[in-house]
């Protein structure tokens, strides 16, 4: 039966089934273009991740060279140079910029690391160490950068993730919902329109063949008439013909087909 | 003459500081150092030295910092050891050696008063050595004229500050200029009071010294290449003792490369030497600017080597101050092996952990 799967709650009309076509239209061209939504943001989060995997391997390697040549100023400089340098420190020299990006509709926030020039503190360790200050100053901004373009890629890692999984369930509920319940009403529709039309028609017959047979009963009773009046005189048939033109014209303005 | 009275007043703090010499960590107690796997071994190896037990009170997950606390606190109780039986003029050499570690101590004091930094948090980062009883005296004060008037009261360095430095200096003047000016001054007048003692101090303490500031004459030039220290302010932070003076140091006032210092050098084969040693490692590579940053590290390493250099051969004349000041520079080089080993092990960076100076 048509009635089995889940269907619209709708009267089994043509407009309705006009309406049902339209959204099941609707419904594919929907499905194909969020499917390829989909496909568009699996392919850039598949680059993503490589490159979140590249980057934490980077971070790993930069942070180690960073945290080394910091032991190297220790060497040099000898003793605390960190107070200095917090103290001499005045305007940032390091800013992260964010702007958006949109991927397939997908708005995700990238982050930008500015670097300016500043001589805040590069008179640190100028007896002793100085050089070394300024390398492991140099290393830590690289090491910066990296975490600043990490954490830009992991954002984006986070909300694609999510979008692709809102795209997903999306397409799944067109493809294994919304489509077959538009399916399901447009053939139950149909099928109900048959069944009416098989209806109408079984009815028409039923009245057609009532009506012939009701035709042929006419026709006995008539022939009985005619044999009865065989024996009656001639003048007879003469209005049994006009009677019988009459019944002819009669039955013609009651005959559909 | 001298050597006859010597012993007299000096004769037990020069044995004890020999005995302190002895103590100190031997090439292969070095070795066995850099064997280590872990700062527990790290450990472990340490207590078999004079360090004997000092990080036994530590927690267990040591960190090099609490090595570099503890070596450091070593080497003040030694000092102070010394300094409490010390009588005229030993005393007073030992006062001078102090007061480079005052220089930073003050330094540091006047940038945090005048950021307004918690007092208690800046005593506890100064150097120990530099400590003198009227220091927390500095944090009192609120504003500029105020705090050079109480380091000019308070302070041992004030000879230093009323030559070099006015009020104003101290407010718009960058500190590191400060220090640097600062510690020309001490350097001078250390190298003054140093001719006036008995004869071979003088002679030995003359080597150190002209040594110290002739590093950091070619430091201070080194350092200042591209930062915005003009020339003239560069020239006048150079001491006007060492070997370099004059002529050196006045072409290294007008240096702008490191190849303008290799020339200002040229006249002193020994300082030509660490040019040739930080050039000829690096002509394998391609030249640019990691080659440079390479040669300077060694250029470092170099300077430090001459100094240990230096300071050994101090120990080889008797009856003379200059053990004392070697002692504790050979000390501070100790310590900052130490860290760097335990820096090394810590890090995992085992291929450069032999790049420390190692004294005997």
């Amino acid at each position: 039966m048509s009635g089995a799967g889940a269907r619209e709650a709708v009267f089994p009309t043509r407009m309705n089934l006009n309406i049902m076509q339209g959204r099941l239209k609707a419904a594919t061209t929907g499905h194909s273009l969020l499917s390829r939504k989909r496909d568009a943001l699996t392919t850039r989060f598949r680059g993503i991740l490589r490159k979140v995997d590249e980057a934490k391997r980077k971070m790993g390697r930069v942070m180690q060279l960073a945290s080394f040549s910091l032991a190297e100023v220790t060497y040099a400089a000898g003793g605390d140079i960190a107070y200095l340098v917090q103290e001499q420190a005045k305007t940032a020299t390091f800013k992260v910029k964010a702007k958006q990006e949109n991927v397939s509709g997908v708005m995700l926030p990238a982050f930008d690391a500015v670097r300016e020039g500043s001589t805040d503190f590069n008179l640190t360790g100028l007896g002793r160490g100085g050089q070394q200050i300024q390398k492991a100053r140099e290393v830590y901004a690289k090491a910066l950068e990296t975490l600043v373009e990490l954490a830009s890629l992991q954002t984006a890692f986070t909300i694609l993730d999510e979008v692709i999984r809102t795209t997903n369930r999306r397409v799944n509920a067109i493809e294994h919902v919304i489509m077959p319940k538009l399916d399901n009403t447009i053939k139950y529709i149909l099928s109900e329109l048959d069944e009416m039309d098989r209806e109408e028609f079984f009815r028409l017959k039923k009245v057609q063949g009532k009506k012939k047979r009701d035709a042929e009963a006419a026709e006995l009773v008539k022939q009985q008439l005619a044999a009865e009046r065989a024996d009656i005189p001639e003048e007879d048939t003469e209005t049994e013909e006009e009677h019988a033109l009459d019944l002819l014209a009669e039955k013609d303005a009651d005959v559909i087909f | 003459m001298e050597a006859l009275f010597f012993n007299v007043d000096s004769g037990f703090l020069e044995a004890i500081v020999r005995g302190y010499r002895a103590g100190l960590l031997t090439t292969g107690q070095y070795h066995n150092l850099t064997q280590c796997d872990t700062l527990e071994d790290f450990r472990m190896q340490l207590s078999q030295t004079d360090y004997g037990n000092f990080l036994a009170n530590e927690p267990t997950p040591i960190t090099t910092s609490t090595i570099h606390a503890k070596a450091t606190q070593v080497l003040v109780d030694q000092f102070n050891y010394l300094r409490s039986n010390a009588v005229e003029p030993l005393s007073t050499f030992l006062e001078y050696m102090t007061y480079a570690y005052m220089i930073d101590n003050v330094i540091l004091l006047i940038t945090g008063t005048l950021h307004e930094r918690d007092t208690h948090e800046l005593l506890e980062r100064c150097h120990p050595l530099g400590v003198f009883d009227t220091m927390p005296a500095l944090c009192v004060a609120t504003n500029v004229e105020e705090l050079y008037h109480s380091v000019l009261v308070e302070t041992p360095l004030a000879p230093y500050f009323r030559d070099c430095l006015s009020a104003s200096d101290l407010d718009d003047l960058n500190i590191e200029l400060i220090r640097n000016t600062l510690y020309k001054a001490y350097l001078e007048d250390f190298h003054k009071f140093c001719s006036t003692l008995p004869d071979p101090t003088p002679e030995v303490m003359h080597q150190i010294l002209a040594f110290e500031a002739d590093r950091r004459t070619l430091n201070i030039t080194i350092n200042s290449f591209h930062s915005s220290l003009t020339k003239d302010q560069r020239a006048r932070l150079f001491p006007s003792i060492g070997r370099l003076f004059p002529e050196g140091n006045n072409a290294l006032a007008r240096a702008d490369d490191l190849e303008g210092v290799k020339n200002a050098c040229e006249y002193i084969a020994q300082y030509r030497a660490f040019f040739d040693t930080a050039a000829s490692q690096s002509n394998g590579n391609a030249p640019g600017m990691e080659d440079t940053d390479a040669a300077l590290t060694r250029l470092e390493n170099a300077f430090f080597a001459h100094e240990v250099h230096l300071n050994k051969l101090s120990f080889l004349q008797q009856f003379q101050y200059g053990v004392f000041y070697s002692f504790v520079k050979l000390k501070e080089q100790e310590i900052r092996s130490l860290t760097w080993i335990a820096e090394c092990i810590a890090q995992e960076a085992k291929d450069r952990v032999g790049d420390f100076v190692s004294i005997w």
